[in-house]
């Protein structure tokens, strides 16, 4: 824990020095590599609770022996403060401050590092067109097939979704991939995740828009490549044929 | 004659003129409980059936409409006519005045004013069960969906509007009142925990409601009159509003927490016998502290909502330095504790009992806080678990300790103890298992302001749980009442000064007459509201 806020501090201060966000990055990632945004968000998840965890039983553990320790035992009796010295009541103030501060700071760099991995789409990542509707998710693919509710995608591949709304504000949240943003109209906003295997993850609405608010779902289908790529042939067919 | 107690010798209709007429800061202290309190009330049985739809998957009691319909009156009824009203208009008026060894508030007849402009909030609250085209925009009111509803926008926009100009005139009068109407030797190096923590909300009122006051009043313009501030495609910006909104409503958390810890302070110093630890940290560290970040760290709850990456980085640091000042506070609250000689009546089992409900419900705001946590956790029932620890029912369990702690200098009479504990004991367990589940809930994906659940129906099973827990707080909450209502018919006769504070407001008789203090109070250089043990 102390190493913690030591480490904390120092990085707090050197990237205050610097400004630089640079810092906080993580190393030893060769470049071109995929970040594992839900393993990293589970990690960082976990040591957040060890540190709230930490904090809350140290308060909550020194409140008790307190409440314990010094009931009133006989009627009339009255606290025994010791006076603290006006160093001692700065100390008091600032020596906490400092701690919980390093403490924000260190959480603050970890965050930062995730953040940026979360909102830097990786490069070849296969683009996806999404607008929003009372209640709809319809998709458009760059090969102009066009889906409702239902995402397919290659697995293996990074994934870039450019979103926007036609009605009011909704917000693609897939919890598989920890990842949330909210679509409006008149804004184009963009999430991405990465379906390492194939498999089908749950799309849910996460911003209030209405009656059917609950029920504004849908899927996501990550597929063998090739299996991806004869169906988005086959829907493309489907489409020019339907179209003609 | 005593405030509350309606005297034998008067007609109901000669009593009822008076409390309406009333001018006294303790009548209309006592008028803003009654109407905070029938809030709560109308609120709370609106959590009842949402508990219920919610209890299992699949429509159960209700359809949506009627369902969303019930969740924006629980929210903006709680926040707007439960939690600030108790808060600023019950406690800040009855206290204030008595603690500052005041005759009255600065104002007397717009303090009339306020008090009755909140009730006309209550009223245009209330009309959402009687018209047929009832608010459904729960109660942040995002556009564009508040402009496109069927449901009817302008009623939520009145009833902020009167909420809030209630509040600009009784933040005027109140920090008047503190500023010059303070009782000799009553210096600001003396003054109570409470009475700073009410100076730093009103300033706090003061600021930000303008700002709310306008993006409704936007809202207004754009669905009614063709004005085009929230829509994009005529020039307008939807993000505008919730910008507005919450650079408002953060600081509003901090309206709502700042009395709230002022009356844990007061309520624990006399319970303890002891003097507040660190007093100059407490005021100038913690709500100074407090003031001062509430305007930084509104874009955390915009952390989805598309805004530039940089600023949700710079806001994610301004929100988790709140935790320095929040946390000073609860070194002050715990350092009281502190070689005290602590006796465990009612309001201090609450006292006891704020301590870890907001220990919970603040360090589960650190998650929040953190912008890539975040991203999978926003709008999401963890949130919803969160709040309700740290502001919705830490405050509540502020505001019945301090009915608690005040019920005698009310009414003259002395409450049930085992009554009260009871009460408290079961609320305690009711909102641990309800809220703490919630958040599992959420950590679990499910989004908040769903009917339904069809796609997380394996949560079913912690849903079921969460709803017993809410019983389980009705439960508790019916106790409480009950024990208000026996406390007032068969209560026995409270002493001037039961809790032998050191406090001014306990040095006038009990009920305190009109005009408080007969002469008013000479405060002697070593006296303190705090002064225990020495
Ligand atoms: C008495 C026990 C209470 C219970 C059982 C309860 C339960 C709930 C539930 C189930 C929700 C809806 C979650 C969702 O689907 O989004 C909710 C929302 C909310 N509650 Fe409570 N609540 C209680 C007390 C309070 C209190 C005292 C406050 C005071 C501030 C409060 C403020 C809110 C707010 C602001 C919302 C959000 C409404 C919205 O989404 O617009 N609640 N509550
Ligand atoms: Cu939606
Ligand atoms: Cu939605």
């Amino acid at each position: 824990m102390i190493g913690k806020f030591v480490n904390g501090a120092g990085l707090s201060l050197i990237m205050l020095a610097t400004g630089s966000p640079a810092f906080a990055y993580k190393e030893g990632r060769s470049p071109g590599e995929i970040p594992d945004i839900p393993g990293g968000w589970q990690h960082l998840f976990h040591e957040l609770l060890i540190d709230i965890t930490v904090i809350g039983v140290i308060f909550a553990a020194i409140t008790i022996y307190f409440l314990i320790k010094y009931r009133r035992r006989q009627p009339g009796q009255e606290g025994r403060p010791p006076k603290l010295s006006p160093a001692a009541a700065i100390g008091w103030a600032v020596i906490p401050a400092f701690i919980f501060m390093a403490d924000d700071l260190y959480l603050a760099a970890e965050s930062w590092t995730l953040f940026n991995e979360i909102r830097t789409v990786p490069e070849n990542a296969y683009e996806v067109k999404l607008e929003g509707a009372m209640w709809s998710w319809n998709f458009k693919y760059p090969d102009g097939v066009e889906t409702t509710n239902e995402l397919r995608v290659p697995a293996g591949t990074p994934i870039v979704v450019r979103m926007t709304s036609r009605d009011v504000i909704h917000s693609f949240f897939i919890p598989d991939f920890k990842v949330k943003e909210d679509l409006m109209p008149g804004r184009i906003t963009y999430v991405w995740f990465y379906p390492k295997d194939p498999g089908e993850y749950l799309i849910t609405c996460a911003e209030y828009c209405g009656v059917i608010h609950s029920s504004m779902r849908g899927t996501i289908i990550a597929m063998q490549k090739d299996e991806f790529n004869k169906w988005i042939e086959a829907e493309k067919k489907a489409s020019m044929e339907g179209g003609a | 004659m005593s405030t509350a107690a309606i005297s034998p010798d008067k007609s109901f209709g000669r009593t009822l003129k008076e409390w309406i007429f009333t001018i006294d800061h303790k009548r209309i202290g006592v008028l803003y409980l009654i109407g905070s309190l029938a809030a709560f009330a109308v609120a709370g049985l609106m959590a009842m059936l949402i508990r219920i739809e919610l209890g299992s998957v699949g429509p159960t009691i209700t359809n949506p409409n009627t369902y969303n319909t019930w969740l924006y009156f629980h929210g903006a009824a709680m926040i707007l006519a439960f939690q600030i009203p108790a808060l600023t208009g019950f406690l800040a008026n009855y206290l204030v005045p008595l603690m500052i060894g005041a005759k009255d508030m600065a104002f007397p007849r717009l303090n009339a004013l306020s008090l009755w402009l909140f009730w006309a909030g209550i009223i245009v609250a209330l009309l959402t069960f009687v018209i047929p085209d009832s608010p459904d925009i729960m109660w942040t009111g995002y556009p564009p969906y508040s402009l496109r509803t069927g449901g009817n926008t302008a009623l939520y926009v009145f009833t902020v509007h009167l909420m809030g100009f209630s509040s600009i005139v009784g933040g005027i009068n109140l920090i008047t009142t503190i500023m010059y109407m303070r009782a000799p030797g009553m210096t600001w190096r003396k003054l109570n925990i409470f009475v700073w923590s009410t100076l730093g909300a009103f300033i706090l009122q003061l600021i930000f409601i303008p700002v709310l006051a306008a993006a409704v009043t936007m809202l207004l313009f754009d669905k009614y009159i063709g004005t085009h501030f929230f829509d994009p495609s005529a020039g307008g910006d939807v993000l505008l509003y919730q910008n507005l909104f919450w650079f408002y409503s953060h600081p509003a958390v901090y309206v709502i927490l700042l009395p709230t810890m002022g009356m844990i302070f007061e309520i624990t110093a006399t319970f303890a016998k002891n003097r507040v630890f660190n007093y100059k940290m407490v005021v100038y560290g913690g709500i100074g502290g407090v003031v001062l970040l509430s305007g930084e760290v509104w874009i955390h709850h915009l952390f989805t909502s598309g805004m530039p990456d940089w600023i949700r980085m710079g806001m994610m640091v301004s929100t988790l330095m709140i935790s320095i000042p929040v946390g000073l506070l609860m070194i002050g609250l715990i350092g009281t504790l502190y070689r005290a000689a602590i006796e465990y009546t009612t309001p201090m089992l609450y006292a006891v009992g704020f301590i870890f409900l907001f220990l919970i419900g603040g360090l589960t705001g650190i998650p929040n806080a953190m912008t890539a946590i975040d991203l999978a956790i926003h709008d999401t029932h963890f949130v919803v678990g969160h709040f309700h620890y740290v502001m919705a029912v830490s405050t509540t369990f502020a505001i019945f300790g301090s009915v608690y702690y005040l019920f005698p200098k009310m009414t003259g009479k002395m409450y049930n103890e085992t009554l009260g504990k009871l009460g408290f004991l079961i609320s305690f367990i009711g909102v641990n298992i309800t809220f703490f589940t919630m958040m599992v809930v959420g950590i679990k994906g499910m989004p908040r302001r769903y009917f339904d659940y069809q796609q997380f129906a394996h949560l079913e099973g912690l849903h079921h749980i969460v709803t017993i827990g809410a019983f389980i707080i009705g439960i508790g909450a019916a106790v409480v009442l009950i024990s208000w209502i026996h406390g007032l018919v068969a209560g026995r006769k409270a002493v001037d000064n039961p809790w032998s504070s050191k406090s001014v407001e306990w040095m006038t008789k009990t009920p305190p007459p009109p005009g408080n203090f007969h002469p008013i109070p000479r405060l002697s250089e070593d006296w303190h509201p705090y002064g225990y043990g020495n």
